[in-house]
Formats: structure tokens, C-alpha cells, sequence
């Protein structure tokens, strides 16, 4: 009985507490994603500068187009690295 | 009806800073020439680029917004591919949002610019007083 007491608490508790993901575009009233602002634009790119999947930020499909685009244009200027390493150690 | 554009360019970090603007002003000539209405223009200065790009690591960034007929940027776009001077460039059309946007930023680069100048006025005088304070105190301590 004991033991099995145990594997309760060893158990994970099922975590059902998910915080809603929001699309901070919709939310906050952005119309235009800048591609001149390479700061912002870190924020949905991983480490290797890759964009994130819209099931990690929760941008909604029309806002998450424009992120690809802007992220793809400060590329081609040098605002954004193509590839890399350790991208948001650097800042 | 005549569209608005926004063509950003980098050219190489050998140019001076007159060779830059002689550079800028070629470009300018190019865009008023064709009868483009030049907006607005903003020059960022020399920038570290996040990747190497004809083996230069920096370059001179420099924003013009025009409102101009499409055949304009065609022509634009090309004397950028014949000046070596020239290493990347982008122009992209601006859609009602991105004019809102950059009236906005336009807007916001002004009071940063103004706060940036009162900051500069009012340093001085705030090193002055105290140092006016100081002779005073010295000029009575001399007096006694």
C-alpha cells in the first residue's frame, strides 16, 4: 500500500494548467511587421536563427506570414544572420 | 496613381564619408530625374553586418522612401547592379499599413532626436552651475 502510495507522488500530477498562447500581433494591434527592426525580429528565431513554428509563438496564420516575410527580408540585408550559432547570447 | 516605395541600400565600408554621400545624391539624382517624389530618407550610418557579404563585414546603410510609377524601380534597380559601390539593396512597395507605420517611426526618430538635443542643451548647464557655485565659494573664500 505504501508503495503504491509512492508511485502517486513520483508520478508526474497531470498538468493541464496551459497557459493560452495569444497572437501578440492581434492582441497588441500591430498592422506592420518591420523588417528594419532586427531586434524584434529575434524574438521568432531560434538560437540558429531559424523562424519559429507558429505552434510555439501562437502568431496567427496572417501575422505569422508577414514575420516570415520580414525575417526573410532583413536577411537578404544583413539584419538577420542566415545561419548561426548562439544568436541570443550575443545581445 | 503613383505607389510609394521604400528601397534600402549598403554600400562598401573603403567609401569616405564624401564619397557616401556623393553616392547618396547620385541615387537621389537618379530617383528626381525620373520624376519620383523623394518622402523621406534616412542615412543609419555604417552598421556591422550580421554576415560577411563580398568579404566586408560593415556597411554604409542608407533608407530612401519614394513615391514613384513601378518602371522607376525598375530603373533604379538597375543602375544599383552597375555601381560597384553598391553591395546589397532592397525595395520593397509600401502597402497603406507600412505608411502608417513609417509616419510613426518617422515620428518617433524626431522626439528621440529633439529629446537627444535637449539632453546636450541642458547637460551643460547643468556642469556650468555647479562650477559657477564653485568659483563663487572659491571668489568669497579668496575675499575672506
Amino acid at each position: 500500500m505504501a508503495q503504491q502510495n509512492d508511485i502517486k507522488y513520483i508520478a508526474p500530477v497531470a498538468v493541464d494548467i496551459k497557459k493560452k498562447k495569444y497572437c501578440r500581433f492581434k492582441k497588441s494591434g500591430i498592422k506592420y511587421i518591420d523588417y528594419k527592426d532586427g531586434e524584434f525580429l529575434k524574438k521568432f528565431v531560434n538560437e540558429q536563427g531559424k523562424i519559429l513554428p507558429r505552434r510555439l509563438t501562437g502568431t496567427s496564420l496572417k501575422y505569422q506570414k508577414k514575420v516570415a516575410q520580414a525575417v526573410k527580408r532583413a536577411r537578404h540585408l544583413a539584419l538577420l544572420p542566415f545561419v548561426t550559432d548562439n544568436l541570443k547570447s550575443n545581445y | 496613381m503613383a505607389n510609394q516605395y521604400e528601397t534600402v541600400f549598403i554600400m562598401t565600408p573603403v567609401l569616405s564619408e564624401e564619397q557616401m554621400k556623393e553616392t547618396v545624391q547620385k541615387f537621389e539624382k537618379i530617383l528626381t530625374d525620373k520624376g519620383a517624389e523623394i518622402v523621406h530618407q534616412e542615412n543609419w550610418g555604417l552598421r556591422k553586418l550580421e554576415y560577411p557579404i563580398q568579404k566586408k563585414s560593415s556597411g554604409f546603410y542608407h533608407l530612401i522612401e519614394f513615391k514613384a510609377e513601378g518602371s522607376v524601380v525598375e530603373a533604379l534597380e538597375l543602375q544599383y547592379r552597375r555601381d560597384e559601390r553598391i553591395i546589397r539593396f532592397l525595395t520593397v512597395s509600401m502597402d497603406k499599413y507600412a505608411i502608417a507605420y513609417a509616419e510613426k517611426r518617422r515620428a518617433n526618430r524626431k522626439e528621440k532626436a529633439a529629446a537627444k538635443e535637449e539632453v546636450k542643451e541642458e547637460a551643460p548647464v547643468v556642469t556650468e552651475q555647479p562650477q559657477e557655485v564653485n568659483n563663487e565659494s572659491n571668489q568669497t573664500e579668496q575675499a575672506e
